[in-house]
């Protein structure tokens, strides 16, 4: 139970200053992953029974290379901008929502440089 | 964390059928949400068998006749009758809108009456709206101007003031805001659509001085930006009107100072 006006609690901490940033970045991460999308789903569909020596193969050559690198840090920059978004929404108790937070920021770090470097280690040539 | 279930003693029960006296043809059934807080009882469906043949067309007409003719003790707010004033805002038949503009022929089976969605109930279809208004008064809704008065009115293109069809006949009923899933999570923090529709307002009135300084209060990962463009607040607006629009052209116009 608060006494505080009704005009102090709606005006609350003020405003952030900040949320377009946020806004734009998740709509470029989203338009870019449109024709990245169609590309990693029909390029891994034309691979199917092949097997991995031509996988290797496909990975290692430049073009394949590079947009693979473009589209996972686009996936999981999207992802975390758009988890991030919904722990805010849902996820009401300050300790949890920060926990989650951070939990969500290092997860989705972890497994872009995860997917980053098995791109590159194949692209350049390790364990060959 | 969300809440999916409303607590223990929020859960509506079955109340009392007030069946119609004598022996009407035209019979509908109203089933009107009732909450007494000096009862200390949970909510209730409250069913009255209405004879539609003695009674207006609308769904507040109907409300008025249980009041005056079955059940004084129904409380609800209105005023106006002809969807000007905001004060019969309730859900009906699953959607927000106003029971003064609601034909009771849109109706298909039961009536269904219930207070303005996830909002504190004062009495049966009486929500608390002070944070609502206090988040309109929040946003310093009235013309700011640093140029000294003009002797006469304050000029506007007619092009300039066409930017205002389409705001400035927001009436404040609150339909939308209490139908968006954003503002039912994050009330507290998130304007809501009604309160950003009306921002907008002055953000695109060209005689008024302060935009950049309504966009710096606006611009707010919670009070702006948890607006997902889900649409509820366009799709029960009753003046069909387009908050969803309204954010979006506030959106773009941050977007637009940043370069």
């Amino acid at each position: 139970m608060s006494i505080q006006s009704p005009l102090a609690r709606a005006r609350g901490l003020g405003s952030a200053k900040d949320g377009v940033g946020h806004w734009w970045a998740q709509r470029v991460s989203a338009v870019a992953l449109v024709p990245l999308t169609f590309w990693f789903v029909f390029s891994i569909a034309a691979q199917a029974g092949s097997g991995g020596d031509a996988m290797i193969v496909w990975i290692a050559s430049p073009v394949s290379a590079v947009l693979l690198v473009l589209y996972m840090a686009a996936v999981f920059y999207h992802s975390q901008l758009g988890l991030q978004v919904v722990v805010e929404d849902y996820v009401h108790h300050e300790g949890l929502k920060l926990f989650t937070l951070l939990a969500l920021q290092f997860a989705n770090i972890l497994l872009a440089a995860g997917a980053i470097f098995s791109v590159l280690y194949i692209a350049l040539g390790g364990g060959r | 964390m969300a809440e999916f279930r409303l607590p223990k003693n929020s859960r509506v029960t079955n109340g009392k059928h007030f069946p119609a006296e004598g022996n009407p043809k035209n019979l509908k059934t109203f089933r009107v949400y009732r909450w007494d807080p000096d009862s200390g009882e949970n909510p209730r469906m409250d069913s009255y068998d209405i004879d539609l043949d003695s009674c207006g067309p609308m769904v507040l007409d109907a409300l008025i006749k249980i009041k005056n003719e079955v059940d004084p003790s129904l409380t609800f707010r209105r005023s106006c009758r002809e969807g000007i004033c905001g004060s019969c805002a309730f859900n009906i038949d699953g959607t927000n809108t106003l029971a003064c503009t609601k034909g009771i022929d849109e109706v298909k089976g039961d009536v269904k009456v219930y207070p303005l969605p996830h909002m504190p109930v004062v009495k049966d279809l009486v929500p608390d709206l002070t944070h609502f208004y206090a988040q309109y008064a929040s946003i310093e809704p009235w013309i700011k101007t640093d140029t000294p008065a003009p002797t006469r009115e304050r000029l506007q293109t007619p092009e300039d003031r066409k930017h205002l069809d389409g705001l400035y006949e927001c009436i404040l009923c609150a339909c939308c805001s209490t139908s968006c899933p954003s503002y039912w999570w994050n009330p507290d923090r998130y304007l809501g659509p009604a309160i950003l529709l009306q921002a907008y307002r002055w953000l695109a009135d060209s005689r008024d001085e302060r935009t950049g300084e309504r966009l710096d209060m606006l611009e707010d990962p919670f009070k702006l930006y948890r607006c997902h463009t889900i649409m509820n607040c366009t799709n029960t607006c009753p003046k069909d009107l387009n908050p969803a629009k309204a954010i979006a052209e506030t959106k773009k116009m941050l977007l637009e100072r940043r370069g």
